[in-house]
């Protein structure tokens, strides 16, 4: 019995007791405080992404839909000559069927806003359907025109009809009308294709997204074109023949850097090199893409030596006993078991360089255009681009397709991550 | 019985010859720890061997891993290193077809001839060398191809074949020797890496016999092998060593007394001993070599 | 001219390859064996006949035009030119390179029309000499490769040089594209500091970037000062980091430690969609949905903010930079041996404390680093600010201001009118070496902390 330990009374190892119980209460609270502060870290940013897509599909998906008037239309000799229909007044023709639905408009200036009905881009819709049948004139025709964006806006209920008229773009008088032509069974809503297959346009009505994504496209293939033979071999040389010297490690530490470089400081590069000192086409997928393939370089290196890491030794020792060259190993044997990893990391520096935006501002590819290009030496806007002109662009009907592209953007941005994952859980099953 | 002053009495208890006491002479540098013997039958290799090294060192920076081994190889014979584990054994398997220059700061001094060409002279190419000399690899490496493709790979890359026709006469002939062929002959076109692990290194045996070596380097070949695996390899080596010379790396004592002609005891990167098979087993000479085999250390 | 140049070469080149493969496989026929593979040979055909003709046509396509343009311009000796000033000069340069191109704009002068249909004549003549070029080394190269193979060459090691030569190139273009940037911004910016001085541009408190539209109209005083266009960038990139380090840094905690499988797997996901939106998508998000949001909460408030105020920018980059944060931090905890964490536990510490009084101390060089990461790409960041942030340079530390940055400044300097003589589009430049310096010392100094901090754990 050791009577120096000093015994404490049992009211004293209650106190302690219930101090110790406290004090594992608050230790437990801190964790609960902790788990808590994260989920509601976790919350905002799932609540974020929730917001993000809800109010671009929200807004976006009217512009998916595109309101149309149907008219008869009477494709007079007097507007439109056989020899060339290309240089019909099919304006007119159309001006002429609205008058025929309303007989009693005959004041000018109500006249005037009558025709501001249809888009001002159907009379070459009208056209360039005209001259590609040119049976059809002298005959009349039931051909379905958009309407103009203000009214396609008022079909959608984007513009409420209870707005007072100082507030809105369309008066009193040409809401009646409109509401007439639907009662007689002539508005329709379709699929907006044009959304896809049209170029821009000033016109929201028919400004497509065509010539950003054939942009994209040639931007994309050029990008690719450079960034991957270019990438692969400086990996290959970098993995596996460079000797280990200061001028290897500078190479490594050039490519670090390079992938942490604001993206716009390629744009200055771009500008000054490609553009002023070489003298390249300015807009065109060309440069774009180049300079894109600088930006993509570092990332496609990275990806391709730790693909190579990743090959099992053996493989190579067994080649170089059987008498194969180190590089007839590489290529015979390493490259190939390493090429899913490979590509893995391609495609996913493709689908950063898709969202590219900065850059490729400086070097022009903002500019409006209303045509397809043909080959990666012509003008041309790529999707993010596009998207970005079209933000600024004050008219409401470009809102809601600004919202549209982002999304045709996001869509092909998740297809492309999506083939990736595949290839990367495909190639976790070989192993 | 001729004897020299300074070699030990007892290494020549078993050597009546006195001509091999002489040839013995001049292979030791009068070390008594260091000997290479001489068969005192059949062919000799110290007359017409196919590979000669003399006093090899391997360094692998500052460490020195091999001392002054020195050993002739014959044609036709297999040959069975034995020795501890990290012993060196394997190491100076590499020098033999230069496996060891992929290694970063490994060097190698000291002579090693093939046919009487100093392999590590520049008049020695190392891509022709490894296509003399082949090696199989202690875990089997197929490689992800078909089976026809692993086999021909060797054949391709030297343009040993004229036609399509000729390389599958070649790729034929590898697996047969390598006793596949009856196995995969209706499955070529598949993958290597659907074999058994058996399979997978008669495979890479098929693959080194068709590059037509004329020797054959074993980095123990059975050790990743199942006991039945084991013995088909083992009788496959037996015919083998018919045409080529073989040279097997094992930790199997019992393994190289199966199947080998003569035997190399290494320790710590020095050549101990070596002797025909059967005589290095009954009686070996030196006080390391009894220890090991009487199972002293592993 | 580009693809036609292109397909000749290509069939130059197949037709050496194949000619080659079919020598090397004759021979093999006849007993003269030639060492190694049939296609190796006709590689040696491809690369000897493609690399100088590809060479060729690059530096033709790059330098051609100018050399061109140099030759007929240097040659031109009318009065006007003698006379006139360098402004002067680039607009009658101008023209006669439209003038070549066929955009004719008024009544141009004959000198002009002579040296426009010279830029024309001279540029063919160079067209046809390259092309002639190309094709008759394109066929010595084949003959010469072909006969190699007669004589039983090994052409192995032949290709294999080439091979290695044109892989350490690649890796090469790493350093190049860093040099080409330094060195052009450099350069523009050395122009820039010759007509405002350094010191105006590094103190200034006045960003005012007007161009004389006159001769004898000199920019006013302090009107390229960096100084509040720097503090926007500084002002938008901090409440950036305000929002996201520490939902960042909870977001990786928690993933790390408390997340289940399931968690786990809606959650890296959502992160990586976050992290993978192209921030043109983020810009327009801040204007159509963030900026009236606030603008309608400060009217709550009793504020009237304007609509493109800094914190509008700051919070949307800051929603861009959480999955950056959040993932280095899950990182950076993995990174940390089990075994430090498993004494923690064991001592009887709850998970909490464990975390913030062991794995967090430890993981700190890691997350600092992220942090520096992510301020780097803050500053660097264009889209969003271009489109939520405003215009005109205030020096201010108030978020609700509208605040410009560096890169704003940029992207509205650059487009539009782009001559390279105009103290605008160079001060663009000097902005734009400003930025990568900041970004470049950042970088280092946060991969040197990662570094460092691996050391320990490796």
């Amino acid at each position: 019995m050791n009577s120096n330990i000093p015994q404490s009374t049992s009211a004293e190892i209650t106190g302690t007791l219930q101090l110790a119980r406290q004090r594992i209460k608050k230790r437990k609270a801190l964790d609960r405080l902790l788990f808590l502060s994260g989920l509601g870290a976790l919350a905002i940013a799932v609540s974020v992404l929730i917001i993000l897509i809800g109010s671009l599909v929200a807004t976006g998906h009217s512009a998916f839909i595109q309101t149309y008037i149907t008219l008869d239309l009477d494709i007079s000799e007097r507007y439109v000559k056989r020899e060339d229909p290309f240089k019909g007044q099919y304006r007119n023709i159309i001006n002429e069927a609205l008058l025929q639905q309303f007989p009693g408009v005959t004041e000018r200036s109500a006249q005037r806003q009558l025709f501001s009905l249809p888009s001002p881009a159907a009379q070459y819709m009208l056209r360039d359907h005209i001259a590609s049948n040119p049976k059809l004139i002298g005959n009349t025709i039931r051909f379905a025109i958009p309407v103009s964006d203000p009214y396609d806006q008022l079909n959608k209920g984007l513009v409420l009809r209870e707005t007072e008229e100082q507030n809105r773009r369309l008066k009193q008088q040409q809401i009646n009308w409109f509401d007439t032509l639907d009662h007689r069974g002539l508005i329709s809503n379709k699929f907006n294709w044009n959304l896809l297959t049209n170029p821009d346009s000033r016109f929201p009505e028919v400004a497509g997204l065509a010539g950003a994504i054939m942009g994209s496209l040639y931007t994309l293939l050029i990008c690719f074109a450079v960034s991957f033979p270019v990438g692969i071999g400086a990996a290959i040389h970098l993995e596996l023949f460079a000797p280990k010297n200061r001028f290897t490690d500078l190479i490594e530490i050039n490519i670090n850097n390079l992938a942490a470089v604001p993206s716009i400081v390629f744009g200055l590069l771009a500008l000054a090199v490609f553009l002023n000192s070489f003298g390249m086409p300015r807009s065109t997928p060309l440069v774009g893409g180049l300079t894109l393939a600088l930006m993509t370089l570092p990332t496609i290196i990275i990806a391709t030596r730790s693909a190579l890491k990743s090959v099992p030794t053996s493989i190579h020792d067994a080649a170089l006993a059987l008498g194969a060259s180190r590089q007839q190993a590489v290529f015979h044997h390493i490259l190939p078991a390493a090429m899913p990893g490979i590509l893995t990391g391609a495609i996913i520096g493709m689908a950063q360089a898709l969202g590219e935006t900065a850059p490729l501002l400086l070097i022009g590819m903002n500019a409006f255009l209303a045509a397809v290009p043909n080959t990666p030496i012509d003008a041309s806007t790529t999707l993010p681009t596009q998207i970005f002109l079209w933000a600024d662009s004050p008219e409401r009907g470009f809102i809601s397709r600004t919202c549209a592209a982002i999304l045709v953007l996001l869509g092909l941005l998740v297809s492309m991550n999506a083939i990736a994952i595949f290839l990367r859980q495909k190639l976790e099953k070989q192993h | 019985m001729f004897t020299l002053a300074n070699t030990p009495a007892t290494l020549f208890k078993d050597l009546p010859q006195s001509g091999l006491a002489a040839s013995h002479a001049i292979f030791s540098d009068g070390n008594p720890e260091q000997t290479a013997s001489i068969p005192e039958h059949g062919v000799m290799p110290a007359s017409n061997p196919r590979i000669m090294a003399s006093r090899v060192n391997v360094f692998y920076g500052r460490k020195q891993a091999l001392h002054e081994v020195s050993i002739a190889l014959g044609k036709q014979e297999l040959v069975a290193f034995i020795g501890p584990s990290g012993c060196g054994k394997s190491t100076f398997l590499r020098t033999l077809n230069r496996m060891n220059d992929t290694i970063d700061g490994c060097s190698v001094t000291g002579k090693i001839e093939l046919d009487g060409i100093d392999i590590y002279s520049p008049q020695m190419d190392v891509i022709e060398l490894r296509s003399r000399v082949g090696m199989v690899f202690q875990k089997p490496n197929p490689f992800p191809k078909s089976i026809y493709d692993n086999v021909a790979y060797g054949p391709r890359i030297h343009g040993m074949a004229r036609s399509k026709s000729e390389l599958d006469i070649i790729v034929e002939s590898a697996l047969t020797q390598a006793g596949l062929w009856n196995e995969v002959k209706d499955r070529l076109g598949h993958p290597a890496l659907g074999l058994s692990g058996g399979q997978q290194q008669r495979l890479c045996i098929a693959r080194a016999i068709a590059v037509r070596p004329e020797v054959i380097l074993m980095d123990e070949p059975c050790s990743a092998l199942d006991p039945i695996a084991t013995a088909t390899i083992e009788s496959l080596l037996l015919e083998l060593k018919q045409e080529f010379t073989i040279v097997v790396v094992t930790h199997s004592m019992q393994q190289a007394a199966r199947i080998s002609d003569r035997t190399a005891f290494f320790h710590m990167g020095k050549l101990i001993e070596s002797g025909w098979t059967r005589s290095f087993f009954d009686n070996p000479g030196h006080p390391l070599t009894q220890q090991y085999l009487g199972g002293k250390f592993g | 001219m580009v693809i036609a140049l292109l397909l000749l070469i290509s069939l130059l080149s197949l037709v050496g390859y194949l000619t080659n493969v079919q020598a090397a496989r004759l021979m093999r026929q006849r007993e003269i064996r030639p060492r190694g593979m049939d296609r190796t040979y006709g590689l040696h055909a491809l690369l000897t006949i493609a690399l100088p003709g590809i060479t060729i046509m690059c530096l033709w396509l790059l330098l051609g035009s100018t050399v061109v343009q140099w030759l007929v311009f240097s040659s031109l000796t009318e009065n006007e030119i003698s006379q006139a000033s360098h402004a002067e000069l680039s607009i009658i340069k101008a023209e006669i390179l439209a003038l070549s191109e066929g955009r004719i704009f008024g009544d141009p002068q004959q000198y002009k029309i002579v040296a426009a249909n010279r830029l024309n004549e001279l540029q063919a003549m160079g067209d046809i000499l390259v092309t002639v070029c190309i094709v008759v080394i394109g066929m010595l190269a084949l003959v010469l490769s072909r006969r190699k193979v007669a004589t039983g060459f090994t052409a192995r090691p032949h290709v294999e040089s080439i091979i290695q030569k044109m892989m350490m190139l690649c890796s090469l273009l790493a350093v190049v594209t860093t040099l080409g940037i330094v060195l052009s911004l450099l350069f523009e910016s050395l122009r820039f500091f010759a007509i405002v001085s350094p010191v105006d541009f590094l103190l200034g408190l006045n960003w005012e970037p007007q161009v004389a539209m006159r001769e004898d109209q000199i920019a006013s005083n302090g009107a390229f000062g960096w100084l509040p266009v720097l503090l926007g960038t500084l002002l938008i990139t901090l409440l950036a980091c305000l929002f996201a380090i520490p939902v960042g840094i909870a977001t990786g905690i928690f993933l790390h430690e408390f997340a289940g499988k399931t968690t786990r797997a809606v959650i890296k996901p959502t992160l990586e969609i976050l992290a993978g939106i192209p921030t043109v998508v983020y810009g327009f998000f801040a204007i159509l949905v963030v900026s009236p949001a606030m603008r309608e909460a400060a009217r709550w408030i009793g504020i009237d903010a304007s609509p493109n105020m800094a914190l509008v920018a700051g919070l949307v980059m800051g929603i861009m930079l959480i999955p950056f944060i959040s993932s280095f931090t899950d990182d950076a905890l993995d990174a940390i041996p089990r075994n430090l964490r498993d004494g923690s536990l064991a001592l009887g510490a709850t998970r909490a404390e464990t975390v913030i009084k062991v794995l967090f101390p430890a993981a700190l060089p890691g997350i600092m680093g992220a942090v520096l990461l992510a301020v780097s790409r803050g500053i660097g960041e264009t889209m969003i600010v271009v489109m939520a942030a405003g215009l005109l340079a205030n020096l201010t530390f108030n978020p609700m201001d509208s605040v410009t940055t560096i890169t704003v400044q940029i992207v509205t300097l650059l487009t539009g009118d782009t001559e390279f003589d105009n103290p605008r589009t160079l001060s663009a430049f000097a902005l734009g070496l400003m930025l990568f310096l900041m970004t470049l010392f950042l970088n280092v100094l946060a991969l040197g902390f990662v570094r460092k901090y691996r050391e320990k754990y490796e």
